[in-house]
């Protein structure tokens, strides 16, 4: 600024008519998106062709959180490609438009919008993230778009009366801390067990699970995505004398809390849920000269295929190198493809002609198992696809699930029980009504 | 050239007038657009006046914002019940400028003795602070901040307009209430104060004015200002997550500043349309080009912060007063060069 002042701003009509104009002119010179439909289908759904279905997400693929979650939407992406080249669903490919957040409410808000008004998709489908996801649910409902499988484990995706077209993907967090708890007390009933948690609804409700079977645990210790350092945190669970800890903890933070532990000289049985434990991620972080040491007998619940020998997993592995440019394959790579898979396999069951109510009601009836360990079991009640879980420790560097050590259980005060039944096979290549 | 309230007041309605109308040329993610620029040009607009006025550069205006968001939801609870569903909306945006206004008296009070980057340390820190802050204080609801109810348009509206374009409305209202109270007080004995302030301390003191008192005053109304942007923020995401108020959008606000012209109200406008629309502009032209899938996610996000950046840079060497400043010298110099064209008949 000149030291001369300027004259006083005595027009906030030019102001306006600035913001008119921008809006007139920068906006409308895209004009409004025509519905889309224009294959002469008989009825108008939005992002659906004769010839292709177009959905959206929204992932971080910038910022802190980009490392631990951009290879899932790239998975996905590779999954479809996958199923495009088959021929797709129907007759019908998927177009995937993955946006940008930032692993940002606020910009999860505009990037939904932008997929839901702009590019008319026909859903969102694997919206990563609790505080991101929880910025746009209502809208989406408001909107009734469907909203399937949330890559959040939290409970306020299984809401049906209030969000009726949201479906969750994760096995809710709930429930993994009461499987997790559950193996842990039968193996050590001995134990000083603990908590780590992240203060979050994913934190949260991974504790209400685990005190539901342990009762009280000896210390709780939490912290924010924002913390740089679980010091304080370690040495207080140090402290309380913890022999066995449950971790609440994104795969950053295990990372962290193992690291952090094994600097301080401290030794305890680890456990974490299956958003902190896959062990390809989390040597990913650690290093592969210490990594494999720090994680050996690491505790992990998971929901989906896992083993290395597993017709799934052959698959992906095989999807992974053909359309993925053979990413490391960890369990975002599971991750993201099972969830793709279960898209496919729901829009198939929505029949000829999907529709955005077809596609709800297709999943309501449960006709759709995804891939997982237990079958999905989607209900009009029930929007949380797995009602179970297996528990995987790492031992010699390879992570895989313990026989006869899988379980199911409520949400709620029920039980857990050891699930007897198959897992869902590989049928017709990993190509829904194949 | 008066500096009649009045005649700011006709102006401003006027203005929000033609606004409303333009909003019914727009699909609905683009009046989405526009609320989130008119939300921005609130703070925009105040941080503008602080800087140019009083010459206080502050880097904590996301958190007043994120103030003003807290606000609104203490303001939607404290309704619950007690007030009319649809005012409820009103006292959440009034709770959200006094909760903005009081945080930045708190913070104007410790900086007026601070200069230069001292303040905008002092304001850094807060905005730093915010995720802590947020995580200790267990009603702030952590990372996830809080949820308010999502607000439908009114039934009487309802098979008139659509949600987002609602949405616009109460954002343009809010501006215009915000940008009339800047420009009047801009206008008037506080404006020449402010000014006085800024180009010499010691000369405004000797002249009766006290410059700590002014420089708080500022600093309160620049909060209040930012607060109804947090606030109505809020209102069209239906919550408020600290996540969204971080170190970023603050110097992203102060961009906006920079980048319109600082000190004009007006420059501000393009400030908040280039922070808001620019990410979504770049996306859509690099969905144009038909980019292999890797490039393209490699691109997408990054792109954006990479022309932001360029585009500062390029904007300041040339345009050191920034783009409105480029454009009254442009309209300068079009006027000066126009009576050298040989003409006869003026008028």
């Amino acid at each position: 600024m000149t030291s001369r002042s300027r004259p006083a701003i005595r027009r906030p009509a030019t102001v306006f008519l600035a913001v008119a104009m921008i809006g007139a002119t920068a906006l409308t010179a895209c004009s409004t998106p025509e519905k889309s439909g224009s294959s002469g289908e008989a009825k108008d759904v939005p992002g659906v062709t004769r010839t292709s279905v177009k959905i959206g997400t929204h992932t971080p693929l910038t910022g802190p959180a980009s490392a631990g979650y951009a290879p899932i939407s790239k998975a996905a992406a590779a999954y479809f490609a996958y199923l495009n080249a088959k021929g797709g669903v129907n007759g019908r490919k998927i177009d995937y438009v993955v946006k940008d957040d930032g692993y940002n409410p606020a910009t999860t808000s505009t990037v939904v919008r932008e997929l839901v008004q702009q590019d008319q998709v026909f859903a969102i489908v694997n919206g990563l993230g609790t505080p991101t996801h929880a910025a746009v649910v209502d809208y989406l409902n408001q909107q009734k778009v469907p909203d399937l499988f949330v890559a959040s484990g939290a409970s306020l995706w299984n809401q049906p009366e209030k969000s009726p077209q949201t479906f969750g993907f994760n096995l809710d967090y709930v429930r993994e801390g009461k499987i997790l708890a559950h193996y842990l007390q039968e193996k050590n009933p001995d134990a000083t067990f603990c908590v780590l948690r992240q203060d979050d609804d994913f934190g949260k409700d991974l504790t209400t699970g685990i005190t539901q079977v342990l009762g009280k645990v000896t210390a709780e210790q939490k912290y924010a995505v924002s913390n740089e350092s679980l010091t304080a945190q370690i040495g207080a669970l140090q402290q309380a004398g913890c022999t066995v800890n449950l971790l609440g903890t994104v795969t950053p933070f295990t990372a962290l809390a193992l690291g952090t532990a094994a600097k301080m000289g401290y030794r305890a049985q680890w456990a974490a849920s299956s958003s902190g434990g896959d062990y390809p991620s989390l040597v990913g972080y650690l290093g592969e000269d210490v990594g494999p040491k720090l994680l050996e007998g690491l505790v992990a619940a998971n929901y989906l295929p896992f083993d290395a020998d597993d017709d799934w997993v052959k698959l992906f592995r095989q999807i992974n190198t053909e359309y993925n440019a053979d990413a490391p394959f960890t369990g975002n790579t599971i991750y993201g493809m099972s969830m793709a898979y279960t898209f496919a396999e729901a829009l198939g069951r929505a029949g000829q002609n999907p529709t955005r109510e077809g596609i709800v009601e297709a999943l309501q009836s449960g006709s759709v198992k995804s891939n997982g360990i237990t079958p999905a079991a989607f209900s009009a009640t029930n929007h949380d696809p797995f009602g179970g879980a297996g528990i995987t420790v790492v031992s010699k560097g390879v992570q895989a699930y313990l026989d006869g050590q899988v379980f199911t259980t409520d949400a709620q005060a029920g039980p857990v029980e050891a699930y007897t039944g198959p897992a869902v096979a590989l049928t017709g290549e990993g190509i829904p009504g194949k | 050239m008066n500096q009649n309230p009045r005649r700011i007041v006709l102006l401003t309605v006027g203005g929000l007038v033609v606004a409303l109308a333009g909003t019914f040329l727009l699909d609905p993610y683009r009046n989405y657009l526009l609320a989130l620029v008119a939300a921005h040009l609130c703070a925009i607009a105040g941080l503008s006046l602080l800087i140019g006025r009083t010459g206080q550069l502050s880097l904590g205006h996301a958190a007043l914002m994120a103030a003003g968001g807290y606000g609104y939801v203490a303001g939607v609870k404290l309704g619950d019940g007690a007030v009319p569903d649809g005012l409820q909306p009103v006292l959440g945006l009034i709770v959200a400028v006094v909760t903005a206004s009081v945080v930045g008296l708190l913070l104007g009070l410790a900086g007026a003795r601070l200069h230069g980057p001292y303040l905008a340390g002092l304001t850094l820190a807060v905005v730093l602070a915010l995720p802590a802050l947020t995580s200790q204080i267990p009603a702030l609801g952590g990372d996830q901040g809080l949820m308010v109810p999502f607000r439908s348009v009114p039934q009487a509206l309802s098979s008139l307009i659509a949600l987002e374009q609602w949405q616009a409305w109460i954002a343009l209202t809010v501006v215009a209430v915000v940008l009339g109270v800047l420009a009047t007080v801009d206008a008037g004995a506080s404006g020449i104060r402010m000014r006085a302030v800024r180009d010499d301390e010691v000369a405004a003191a000797l002249a009766g004015i006290r410059p700590g008192r002014i420089k708080v005053q500022a600093f309160v109304l620049s909060a209040a200002a930012a607060g109804a942007g947090g606030g109505v923020l809020c209102f069209v995401d239906s919550g408020v997550r600290p996540g969204g108020y971080g170190v970023t959008l603050s110097l992203l606000l102060v961009v906006g500043v920079v980048v319109g012209g600082t000190g004009r109200l007006a420059g501000a406008a393009i400030g908040a349309a280039l922070v808001v629309l620019l990410p979504w502009l770049i996306g859509l032209g690099t969905s144009g080009l038909d980019l292999p899938a890797e490039a393209a996610q490699r691109l997408d996000g990054n792109l954006a912060v990479l022309v932001f950046g360029l585009l500062l840079i390029g904007l300041t060497v040339a345009a050191p007063t920034g783009a409105l400043g480029l454009l009254t010298r442009a309209g300068a110099s079009r006027k000066r060069s126009a009576p050298s064209i040989p003409t006869t008949s003026k008028d």
